[in-house]
């Protein structure tokens, strides 16, 4: 199992954590924000809010070119971060940390590079029933260029892999896996490391989206043993535009580059190019610096916090969350118990459609996400269309589930249920 | 929000009208809101120009549902020329309640179906002249 329980008991002190939350200071109609939003995105702490802003006011200038002050500072930020991001990830180099959009560009990036070289007519190409769109559409779009197979793990009723489909799939001896490591919708958190150990031994290349792990567990890629590994800034209290795609070196060295342009060459010639060594390669063109500086310092506050406590004051709080929402009448929770559970719960209440329940929800100042929540094969293996989902952070407490469930009872009382 | 999901709401949510699909329909369409994957599709006989059934299918929130449950009990019997003519703001007077931007989406799109429907038809139609 990849889940890495806290030995550390002291949960999170959410009330100093608020604190550091502007957005969380406001209130409406004497409300105040009960934002149970985080898997869509978080929200962020004034010391990422004022590293960008420093950087606008007072060292703003491209990176990687300048000779000047402003252009050698900006660099060093940036760079500073890609190696905070190593280290919190436990990548061996910073070379393999490559900065992109999102998660979605990450996963991309993968798929255009080292899929078109990588694969071809009649390779199996496997993804599993709970990945998000961003984890899909690009290896269909693989499929189509290169002719490859796609065959699928499907999801068992509680919310699981299915093992008699991870072991068919294995029998084919697929090119390539991509696998969430944490669901968006279900909470699922899926055996990476036992993952990639038996893809591995079947001589399958390994992607794991982290976008739902990265912001609420530890993510040591070494002890994964994936190949590729895409995280999201914006999840993880970070601005959005920014995320990052770990690769094994030796894979992304032999890769072709995704983007040609700017910052990853080495020399150009009117008819040929030498690129850039890594992580510069993958780069090409002026990154989001302001982003990148600002994902350092959020990974500096999630570090400080300790990945191990975050995980296990959402563990505690998801339980209590499925503990209360499962007395609620006519109330369906997805997915499993909290010591399999991240920090997203997907339910459906009654006959109320989740759009109408988040509107009701609303009317607290109770931010839920309703919807397919990007995951419209999952919502077809359930037979439903939307669900409306919680997703819980290091700023929530006990208070916000108390809070949701009153409003859950309002709103089966304003469907006259 | 009492006020919101008022009594005839969802009994047009909990019993719409017209619920069903139409076996050889002269106008069929179906639309979804990609947002939610609300879908909704609406079946028409015209008989002389007239509506002469109707029905709709799909799922979505209250909102949209009763909103084209209503729109179909509205259309029954009446002339295609004057369905064509139906706007946004009857439909919303229809229903009867103040509606934020997003919500005003679930209630049009059962009537941005049917128009895509009827006005279908009138191409079609222009094209056997
Ligand atoms: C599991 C998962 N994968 C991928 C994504 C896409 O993230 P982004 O939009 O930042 O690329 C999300 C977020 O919506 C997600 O939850």
């Amino acid at each position: 199992m990849t889940v890495i329980t806290g030995t550390r008991p002291s949960a999170l002190d959410v009330d100093a954590i608020r604190a550091d939350f502007p957005i969380l200071q406001q209130e409406r109609d004497g409300k105040r924000l009960v934002y149970l939003d985080s898997g869509a995105t978080s929200q962020k702490p004034t010391s990422v809010i004022e590293a960008m802003d420093e950087y606008y006011r007072t060292y703003n200038a491209n990176v990687h070119r300048g000779v000047y002050r402003l252009s050698e500072l900006a660099t060093a930020r940036y760079e500073e971060s890609r190696v905070k991001v190593q280290r919190f990830i436990n990548a061996r180099s910073a070379k393999e940390v490559l900065f992109t959009a999102n998660v979605t560009a990450a996963l991309n990036l993968v798929a255009y590079s080292w899929g078109r070289e990588n694969v071809g007519k009649d390779d199996v190409i496997v993804f599993t029933e709970m990945e998000h769109h961003s984890n899909i559409v690009p290896w269909q779009i693989l499929a189509q260029i290169t002719g490859a197979r796609l065959e699928f793990i499907h999801v068992t009723d509680d919310g699981y892999l299915d093992e008699s489909d991870i072991q068919k799939v294995l029998e084919l001896r697929p090119k390539l896996l991509a696998v969430t490591a944490v669901s968006n919708v279900l909470g699922t958190i899926n055996p990476v490391r036992e993952l990639a150990a038996r893809f591995h031994e079947a001589g399958t290349v390994v992607v794991v989206d982290a976008a739902q792990a990265a912001p609420h567990m530890p993510v040591d890629v070494q002890d994964w043993g994936a190949d590729f590994v895409a995280i999201t800034g914006h999840k993880m209290l970070g601005p959005t535009g920014v995320g990052v795609l770990w690769g094994r070196r030796e894979l992304l060295q032999a890769m072709p580059p995704f983007l040609g342009g700017g910052d990853m060459i080495r020399e150009v010639h009117l008819d040929h190019t030498r690129y850039a060594e890594l992580p510069y390669k993958f780069e090409a063109g002026t990154p989001n610096i302001s982003g990148g500086i600002g994902l350092g310092v959020a990974v500096d506050y999630l570090s400080a916090l300790g990945m191990d406590t975050v995980r296990e004051h959402e563990r505690e709080l998801v339980g209590y969350a499925l503990e209360r929402l499962s007395d609620v009448p006519d109330l369906r929770v997805y997915g499993p118990p909290a010591e399999y559970h991240g920090a997203a719960v997907s339910f459906t209440l009654a006959d109320i459609h989740p759009h109408d329940l988040a509107h009701i929800l609303d009317q607290e100042n109770i931010a839920v996400r309703a919807g397919h929540h990007c995951a419209q094969p999952l919502m077809e293996r359930y037979d439903i269309a939307a669900t409306t989902r919680a997703s819980f952070y290091i700023y929530n407490g006990q208070d916000d589930v108390d809070t949701l469930v009153t409003a859950l009872y309002r709103a089966r009382e304003i469907f006259r249920l | 929000m009492e006020d919101f999901y008022r009594e005839y709401i969802l009994d047009h949510y909990r019993n719409p009208r017209n619920r069903g699909v139409i076996e050889s329909p002269d106008i069929t369409y179906a639309d979804s809101n990609p947002l939610c994957g609300d879908e909704i599709q609406i079946d028409l006989l015209v008989k002389d120009g007239l509506v002469d059934d109707v029905k709709f299918s799909g799922r979505g929130c209250a909102i949209s549902q009763a909103s084209v449950s209503m729109l179909t009990e509205m259309i029954e019997g009446k002339p295609i020329d004057e369905v064509k003519e139906i706007t946004k703001e009857d439909v919303l007077e229809l229903l009867g309640i103040t509606l934020t931007p997003v919500r005003v989406k679930c209630a049009l799109l059962g009537l941005k179906v049917l128009k895509s429907g009827v006005y279908g038809i009138e191409a079609a139609e222009d094209e056997d002249l």
